[in-house]
């Protein structure tokens, strides 16, 4: 394993939790959620909203808290990155659903709740009878919603799955990779199909509350793989009205038809994503005046080609067909972008192009958006206190920026029942 | 070379519960029949988020400029084409992105439209729009505006960088938004530059992002009385979705640029191995397989029967984690000759965790799991006819998603809203129509 940057050094700003603004959107709901890698992120997208979740672990503790990476390299129950990314400002509590006081215990929590999350094996819970049907009889206001790989109705519920297979069913992975097809189709890191229907569960929860006090609770059945599968943009619209086969392609949208690269090399050896390519004669101009200001005007041959596209008003698609001069200006554009990405780094082709009004995004690295300005400079990255390094660390901030009930990282992912006595205590009458 | 769709797929076992294609399509209340939202989003990461809530049942107010056709959102007369007519009507990721949805023109030029839209947001939930940051206000429909015109209202803006910041004038869609957050690097083989995501995942989630602000405003809004602006970045929406990538980086300094990183098919949170992308018989047919534990090797290794495969050193996760490659040097070779569906099927039989990587035919036309799901619904569109589009992965018991009606042609609902919505008379729309004024 490679360590390319220093950890970095992150002043102790606050004890965990740390202080809130304002409550969030969902303060007050209170939501019970059973442990599971496929509903955590769902949970956590409530939490941080100010929802009171609950996650119910097993006596032997979750089993995500066995997911690496691990603090300091040091694997530990208490130590699991892939645990505390995915379960901040949750509460946790013990219980043993193969024991009759876990069980009670549970049909209590969920009996004063909003919301049951849940991932469990169709059929697990009616067979402790701590399904819907029962629930619901205690408490008709509630929102059960299940995350499962096919649907707890759907077909397929006992294949076996992961994040890897959901993705590459459900359709995502046919239109990632690269130019060259003897290599294979590539997943996105991060376990985005688990996200995907994450997304989807939480967007069924919100929507079940706001229908709530006109037709009171209900249950909702969330497929992983029927999520995966309209989260594919132009590969199934392409499909369903023209009967288009995508083919993917290096760095860029998978198409029927090849397209031009837009991922290009900058002189850092980091990659910017090109866009959309220049039409108009003011962009010409100031592809232009980029070169001559790099110097480059000479090196760069295609340059009398962009002074001609500086007479341009605008290039269109028709033009592109009827007007060969049309086609080979805009293909100078498309190079000039290349070749002044190339002599400088990607930042600087970034902010230099965007400030021209040329649209180009810099390929960041996860952590390097950390450090970047602009979500530097709006606050996203968010120091958490964790007690178990005696420091801060850096967490992305919420993806939603709410102006007067803001979403926070409340505290750190819980410990391994760290609330079971002070939940218990609140259950008492 | 096999066809596609040649081989048959595997049908998972059913779990015996009751076909949810027999219940009735479309009898259920609508979810959010209550709620009112002014549209003025496009593309996918505005339009899908509308989208969602149209689908439920609330009424979805889409307000284009009929001066310019609509075509602020290019996906209106955008390609794919339904029997390869174009134009302003027929874009098919239009139709896709704004289902259950009522089309209305404004000319926001005049004062009387300005007037018109006024007294829109007086009865409307809900604004949505993705412009660029900065374009509401120049219309004169910033939040101080609206807020004016309804203090409660909840409104929901969507846009690259947002609203502050640097960058907040940058220009940006999908393939960039997914570039600055960290996606498009995360996404790839080692020793390869970044495969990125072959189409605009962060429209998708974007989209997903903007309707959980929309749901979790109104929520507030139900508990508190209170509205509020609701600033969405779609950089920051996709910079969330690292995990534990990211931790690993700010606890243990181990960022994802490096010369073996990141190496997406392979699995480091939770550590898998084998786990991987293999080629198999026919052109370019794949299929993934993911070894979670000690048992799923087991099982592995008594369906594939390689004899290197049974060296002691592979009995744990630590070994077939330090001798990955040679097992899937091995696990390719054995997996090459093969189909794609046979291997599926075998190593499912045996309870490790496979699938093959699907072409859009054969999981929209193909494939039970979501036929039976009823997740591509026929809609009718006035001018393209019936198309079919995505459903919704999900199923309510109650309340449960309809969709029935296609994407709105340019201003085909404005006697039904400036009727019913605005009570003005058939009289005094034909006049605004005069005017231009929609």
């Amino acid at each position: 394993m490679d360590h390319a940057e220093p950890v970095p050094e992150l002043p102790v700003s606050h004890p965990t939790p740390p202080p809130r603004s304002a409550p969030g959107p969902l303060d007050g709901l209170q939501v019970i959620e059973l442990a599971h890698p496929f509903g955590a992120f769902a949970g956590r997208l409530l939490a941080d909203a100010g929802a009171d979740v609950i996650v119910v672990e097993p006596p032997e503790g979750a089993e995500m808290r066995a997911h690496g990476p691990f603090a300091e390299n040091r694997p530990g129950r208490e130590r699991s990155l892939a645990w505390w990314a995915e379960n901040t400002s949750k509460r946790s509590v013990i219980a043993d659903l193969d024991s009759d006081d876990g069980r009670r215990f549970v049909s209590d929590l969920v009996t004063g709740a909003d919301v049951f999350l849940e991932c469990e094996e169709p059929g697990r819970l009616a067979s402790i009878g701590l399904d819907y049907p029962q629930l619901s009889a205690a408490n008709p206001g509630l929102v059960h919603v299940a995350i499962t790989p096919f649907g707890r109705d759907g077909v397929g519920g006992s294949y076996d799955v992961t994040d890897l297979t959901i993705l590459a069913r459900g359709g995502p992975m046919w239109s990632c990779g690269y130019d060259d097809h003897e290599l294979p189709p590539v997943r996105g890191r991060g376990n985005q199909g688990v996200r995907i229907a994450a997304h989807f569960a939480v967007m069924s929860v919100l929507t079940a509350l706001l229908a709530r006090s006109r037709h009171g609770g209900q249950f909702i059945d969330v497929n992983m793989n029927a999520a995966a599968n309209v989260t594919t943009e132009f590969a199934s619209y392409g499909w369903l009205a023209a009967q288009q086969t995508v083919q993917r392609q290096t760095g860029r949208h998978a198409t029927p038809n090849p397209s031009e690269p837009t991922q290009v090399r900058c002189a850092d050896g980091r990659f910017l994503n090109t866009g959309v390519p220049p039409r108009t004669g003011r962009e010409f101009e100031a592809l232009l005046g980029w070169i001559r200001e790099l110097g480059l005007e000479d090196d760069f041959s295609m340059s009398p080609l962009l002074e001609m596209g500086v007479d341009y008003d605008v290039i269109t698609m028709a033009m592109l067909q009827d007007d060969p001069m049309a086609s080979e200006v805009f293909q100078a554009g498309r190079d000039a972008m290349a070749y002044i990405a190339a002599n400088v780094s990607a930042q600087e082709a970034f902010l230099g192009f965007q400030a021209r009004g040329i649209a180009a995004g810099v390929v960041w690295s996860p952590d390097e958006t950390m450090t970047d300005p602009q979500f530097v400079e709006r606050g996203f990255p968010t120091e958490v206190y964790h007690d178990q390094l005696g420091r801060a660390v850096v967490y992305p901030g919420p993806p939603i920026r709410f102006t007067a009930s803001p979403m926070s990282i409340r505290w750190p992912a819980p410990k391994h029942g760290e609330h079971t006595d002070e939940v218990r205590s609140e259950l008492m009458p | 070379m096999s066809s596609p769709g040649s081989d048959p797929i595997p049908v998972p076992p059913s779990t015996g519960a009751p076909d949810p294609t027999t219940a009735p399509p479309g009898a259920a209340p609508g979810a959010l029949s209550h709620i009112r939202v002014c549209d003025f989003t496009g593309q996918l990461a505005g339009a899908g988020a509308t989208r969602w809530l149209g689908a439920f049942g609330a009424e979805i107010i889409r307000i284009e400029d009929p001066i310019r056709k609509g075509r602020w959102d290019i996906l209106r007369g955008s390609p794919p084409f339904k029997d390869e007519r174009r134009g302003i009507e027929m874009g098919s990721g239009f139709n896709n992105h704004n289902i259950e949805k009522l089309g209305i023109t404004i000319n926001l030029r005049t004062d009387r439209g300005k007037e018109l839209l006024r007294e829109l947001v007086t009865v409307s939930d809900v604004v949505a729009e993705n412009f660029a940051a900065g374009v509401m206000e120049r219309m004169g429909f910033g939040y101080e505006s609206l807020r004016s015109l309804r203090e409660d209202i909840v409104y929901v803006s969507n846009c690259g960088f947002g609203h502050t910041g640097p960058y907040r004038e940058f220009k940006s869609w999908g393939p960039i938004a997914q570039a600055v957050s960290g996606l498009t690097h995360s996404s790839g083989l080692a020793g390869h530059p970044p495969a990125g995501w072959g189409y605009s995942y962060m429209d998708h989630t974007g989209g997903y992002y903007m309707a959980i602000a929309m749901l979790m405003a109104l929520w507030h809004r139900e508990q508190t009385g209170e509205g509020q602006w609701v600033d969405m970045s779609c950089t920051e929406a996709g910079a969330n979705l690292h995990g534990a990538d990211l931790l690993d980086w700010s606890v243990n300094g181990r960022a994802l640029r490096a010369e073996d990183r990141p190496d997406s098919n392979r699995a480091t949170s939770p550590e898998m191995a084998p786990h991987g992308v293999y080629r198999c018989k026919g052109e370019d047919n794949w299929v993934t397989i993911a070894c979670r534990d000690d048992a799923d090797w087991k099982a592995l290794k008594s369906v594939v029967e390689i004899d290197a495969f049974d060296a002691e050193r592979y009995d744990d996760l630590p070994g077939r984690l330090a001798g990955v490659v040679e097992l899937d040097e091995h696990l390719s070779a054995w997996t090459a000759s093969r189909i794609r569906f046979e291997i599926e099927a075998a190593l499912q039989e045996v309870g490790v965790p496979a699938a093959s990587v699907l072409r859009p035919a054969e999981r929209i036309d193909g494939d039970i799991a979501t036929a039976s799901w009823g997740l591509w619904p026929m809609v009718h569109h006035l001018a393209m006819g019936g198309v079919r589009v995505d459903g919704e992965p999900v199923r309510f018991s109650t309340t449960d998603w309809s969709i029935t009606r296609a994407a709105p042609t340019l201003g085909q609902h404005n006697r039904h809203v400036f009727g019913t919505v605005l009570g003005l008379s058939d009289a005094d729309i034909d006049e605004l129509i005069d005017q231009g004024v929609i």
